[in-house]
Order: C-alpha cells, then structure tokens, then sequence
C-alpha cells in the first residue's frame, strides 16, 4: 500500500489537533507515515500511533529552532526521498503552508493548499476547496509529481485507529541556505486558557456593536460557558478592542467551527469570507437588515447586551 | 549605494463583487472589476517608508497580469513606487501559483534587486504561499509574514506574530519580506502622486523577454487541475426572532437542541 507523509505540527511533544485529523485523512490515501521534527518529536509518537501512523520519522537538531521555515524544508525533503510517498500532507498554518510550498517547487510537485476534504481518486488525490468567499466549492488535484496538500483545521473527525508507529530517526542534512534566517528571539503567546481560534469547535466573536475592549467580557463570558475561542471582527480588531491574533475574516483567520456566534458583526464580504463554512451560525445583531441573516440558522434581532448575558446565564443553568 | 526595492502586487476581482468562474474553470474576469489587492497596499507602504530611511533607494512594483492589470501598477505609482513593471502574454492565462512565481522570479532577477517586498497573501487566491517560493526560487532568505520590519546595514529585520509565538527574525540582503495587514497603514495617494504616476514609466515584458516556455505557465503547464466547481447552495432560511425579553432564553433551547450544550 502507497505510503502517505504527514507533517506534525507540535509544542514540544504535543501534538496540535489538526495533525491528527490528518492522519485520519492520510488513511484514504495510504498509510500514514509521520514526520515530527524539532525538541519532542520522539513524545509525539504514541499519539500518532493512536491515530493510524504506520512510522514516525523523527529529527532534532539546534537548526530547527534557530532558523526560519527552510530546515523543517531540508528535513521534510529528506523524508520524501526516504519514503517516495503518494502525497505529502500539511496543516494550513502559516509556517506549514510555507514548508508545503517550498518542498513542492524542490520536488517538481504541484501545490493545494486549505483543502477542507481529500478523497481518493483514479488520479491521484482529489481536494475540496472552498473560493470566493466560500461562495462555490471547486473539486482541485494535483496534475504533476507528487501532490503536495495542506488541509484546514476542522476538516476531518479525529479517529483512533492503532497501528505500529514505529520511530524511526530521519538523516537530514541542512542545505547552505537553511541558515539564511535567524530566529533572534522567540516570546511565547500568553494562553487564555481557550481553545485556539482556528481549531475551536465553537467560536464567538464579537463586532463593532461590541462598542469597547472592556464590552469584550460579555462575548469572553458566553465563550467560557461553551467552552469556545473568542474572535473578533475586522472592525473590533481595528479599533483596538481586541488582539489581531483573534481576528476572523478575509485578513485574519478563517474558521470552520461546528458552531459559530456573531455578536455585533455585520457579516461584511470581508468577515463572511472567514467564517462561512461554520456549520451552524446564530447571530445577534441590532440591525435586521444586518447581511449576517442571510447565513444563519438563528438569529436575534436585538441589543448582544440583552442578549449574551441571559444566554451565558441560561448556559451556565443548564451545565449546573 | 542605491537599494533595489521591488514590490510584487497582484490585481485582483474586487471582493464585493459577483465572482464566478468561466468555462475553463478560471475566474471569469469579465463580469467583475479589478483592483489593487488590499493586502499588497501595505507592501507598497513598507517599500515606501524603507526608502525614506535608505540614503537611497528605487521602488519598482511588478506584476503579471492581462492589460487591466496595469490599473494595480498605476495605485502603487500614485502611491510613491517610482516605476513599474508589467509582465503580459496570453500564453498565462490560467497560470497557477507555481508558474506565477516562476514569472515573478525571472522578472525580479532582470530587473535586479536587494530587497523584494510581497503583502501576505492575495486577497483572491488567499495561500499565502508566494514569498516563500520566491525566496525558494531566488535563492535568497525569506523574512515572511512581518507586523514590523526594518532595513539598514545590508540587514533585514523584523517580527512575525504566529499562532503560538512572536519571533524576531533577522536575514541578510538580498531577501524576500512579506508583510501582513498589521505592518501600517496604507497611505492614500495624493492628488499629485496621482498626476505624477502618469508620467512614471511602466516597462512590459512578455514570455519571450524572460526566457520562459509558454507551455510551463498558463492553463497547460498549471501542475494543479481544477475538475469541478459547484456554487454553494445557498442556506436554507433559519429563523430570525426578534429579542422581546426571552432572545436569550431561546437561543438557549437552540443550542440545546442542537446539543451544543
């Protein structure tokens, strides 16, 4: 059976979400064979093996933490020429989508990139990509080499599936130019203590009917009821009501939850762009002609601070 | 020395608009205006605020594109970018990221550079992938997805806001730098950058100029195929309320019913 490469994204050792629903994808194309590099790879290979990797390939060298992007390159290139795989998959981060892009121009491979499905198909893998806005959905493969895919968080269940994952120590030898940039200094995100945004379940965000970065604590409030990621619109983001990091929409994250709640947004283009794909959407919202209605599967027309509140209490009650 | 700033700008479908696709599974540009892509407005805006700090410095902004394209050029011009360069030919048509940047790269490389300056992403396309296959293609350090950058002593730097961490990176020129929304900004242009930007010359080149095979761009030589494209259905109608006191209350029962809680 064809074997299929999949990209760990990890902290030290744990590994993201979004990897495993990889693995789950990888499995209708292949089997799984994992490439974790950097401080922890070897910790992630039981999680790995739960979830279907045949093989974990793990590297660490000073060079994956001290350069930008192109050693994580070298080593994914080395795992390729190990194993001749049918497909290489990614996670669409930023910095995954960019070691995506610069593998496939090394190996002559053509490049998809934020595929929210991947099946199976008589040439090779074919993706479901969502364009325009999220306004039509395009069935997209690879025509040349070996496909090269990075897959949105959300787009696949999390499976188990136990299987060998045998580790494996992968050779890498760093090319002249993997030293070109220099990670200086590196301060880590302060946690909130919620999921992140682009893998939350539920998201919900807040707009410019917020009105004020204190206001910000009642959409905070109904997200730790649910268990949620906060958001923000473009807006909120641009007033400086909340941080860029949490900003949804065309400029921001794109977020594809089981359930998304806008507070005091619109629904511009720009923020529907990012959000669209949420499987169910509630709004709250002042304006009845707000273009958010037109997406929803509920609505309120009314003032967030009437609302929110009583929800986040009527949430609560029901949890108690 | 004079540093050699190019900035790479994309014309793209203005988003509020009807976007659909042609027979040939690309963007059917003839129902929707193009404009400069919002996300390259602030590569031009760093590309000018590092000139001002350089004792000297030339802007050239590029793209590839049909005639209309040349519209994104004349923003960047008015903007301050000192000339432009427009690659055209009909044998791109259809051209996916891979052939794009292979465009770009030969362009860059004629029209010789120290720094080349992207937005994160284009506004259509949205991968985000481009400067990293330019700094791929020409060999050089890529400083990608910058909220602050500086240049000075032949040395990039800048800071790079990710999903767990902020880093300061730090490279040698010549470099390829993207930068995102939050690096300043915009200006708008005056009106006598404007008139200025008329003047201001913009250099074409085709396939031929770049010494590149017309059958590794466009439709035939895209390395990805598009096999299908459906248009959303749109969302069956949900219920909207009016909040008369109980909004809260029932978006509960929604929730619920829906098991979210």
């Amino acid at each position: 059976m064809a074997e299929v490469l999949v990209y760990v994204d990890h902290v030290d050792g744990a590994v993201r979400k979004p990897t495993l629903e990889l693995l789950t994808l990888a499995r209708r194309l292949g089997e799984p064979v994992a490439v974790a590099l950097g401080a922890g790879a070897g910790a992630t290979a039981a999680v790995l093996a739960e979830h279907g990797a045949v093989k974990v390939l793990t590297a660490d060298a000073p060079e994956f933490a001290d350069y930008l992007v192109v050693p994580k390159v070298d080593a994914l290139q080395a795992a390729y020429d190990a194993v001749s795989p049918a497909a290489v998959l990614l996670p669409s981060s930023a910095e995954a989508k960019e070691i995506a892009a610069r593998l496939a121009v090394r190996i002559g491979s053509g490049l998809l990139t934020d595929a929210v499905d991947l099946e199976a198909g008589a040439d090779g893998p074919v993706a479901t990509q969502s364009v325009f806005a999220a306004s039509f959905t395009t069935k997209t493969r690879v025509s040349r080499g070996t496909p090269v895919i990075t897959v949105k968080p959300n787009s696949a269940p999390v499976e188990a599936a136990p299987a060998a994952g045998a580790v494996e120590t992968l050779a890498v030898t760093f090319g002249e130019r993997s030293t070109g940039t220099k990670i200086v200094s590196r301060s880590p995100r302060e946690s909130t203590g919620r999921p992140e945004l682009t893998e939350a379940a539920i998201v919900v965000s807040g707009g410019r009917g917020v009105n004020g970065a204190e206001n910000f604590a009642v959409i905070e409030a109904l997200a730790d009821s649910l268990g949620a990621a906060v958001g923000a619109s473009r807006a909120a983001v641009d007033a400086g009501w909340y941080p860029h990091a949490n900003q949804v929409g065309q400029t921001g994250k794109s977020v594809s939850p089981q359930l998304y709640i806008a507070s005091g947004i619109s629904g511009a283009i720009q923020h529907r762009a990012g959000m669209q794909t949420s499987k169910t959407i509630v709004a709250i919202n002042k304006d009845a002609e707000a273009p958010i209605f037109d997406l929803v599967d509920y609505g309120i027309v009314g003032d967030l601070f009437d609302v929110v509140p009583k929800l986040t209490e009527e949430v609560e009650a029901r949890k108690g | 020395m004079s540093l050699r700033i190019v900035v790479c700008v994309k014309y793209v479908p203005d988003a509020t608009g009807d976007r659909h696709f042609a027979d040939d599974l690309t963007l059917d540009r003839d129902d929707v205006d193009g404009l400069l892509s919002e996300l390259d407005e602030y590569a031009v805006e760093q590309a000018l605020q590092i000139a001002g700090e350089a004792d000297d410095a030339e802007i050239t902004v590029l793209t590839v594109g049909p005639e209309d394209a040349k519209d994104a050029l004349r923003k960047a011009l008015s903007m301050g970018a000192d000339k432009a360069v427009h690659v055209e030919d009909d044998a791109l048509h259809g051209t996916d990221v891979l052939g794009t940047s292979l465009v770009l790269a030969k362009a860059i490389e004629k029209t010789g550079y120290d720094l080349v300056i992207c937005g994160m992403a284009s506004t259509d396309g949205t991968m985000g992938v481009l400067p990293a296959i330019l700094a791929e293609r020409l060999g050089v350090p890529q400083v990608t997805l910058l909220s602050e950058v500086s240049v000075g002593g032949g040395q990039v730097k800048g800071r790079r806001d990710g999903d767990t961490a902020s880093e300061l990176l730090e490279a040698s020129l010549p470099a390829v730098v993207s930068v995102t929304d939050q690096s300043g900004e915009a200006r708008y242009p005056s009106f006598k950058g404007i008139m200025a930007a008329k003047k201001k010359p913009v250099q074409s080149f085709d396939l031929e100029d770049l010494d590149i095979e017309p059958g590794d761009v466009g439709l035939a030589g895209a390395w990805t195929a598009v096999d299908g494209a459906t248009q959303r259905p749109a969302r069956t109608a949900g219920t909207v309320v009016k909040d008369e006191g109980e909004g809260g209350k029932q978006l509960a029962a929604f929730l619920a019913e829906r098991k979210f809680i």
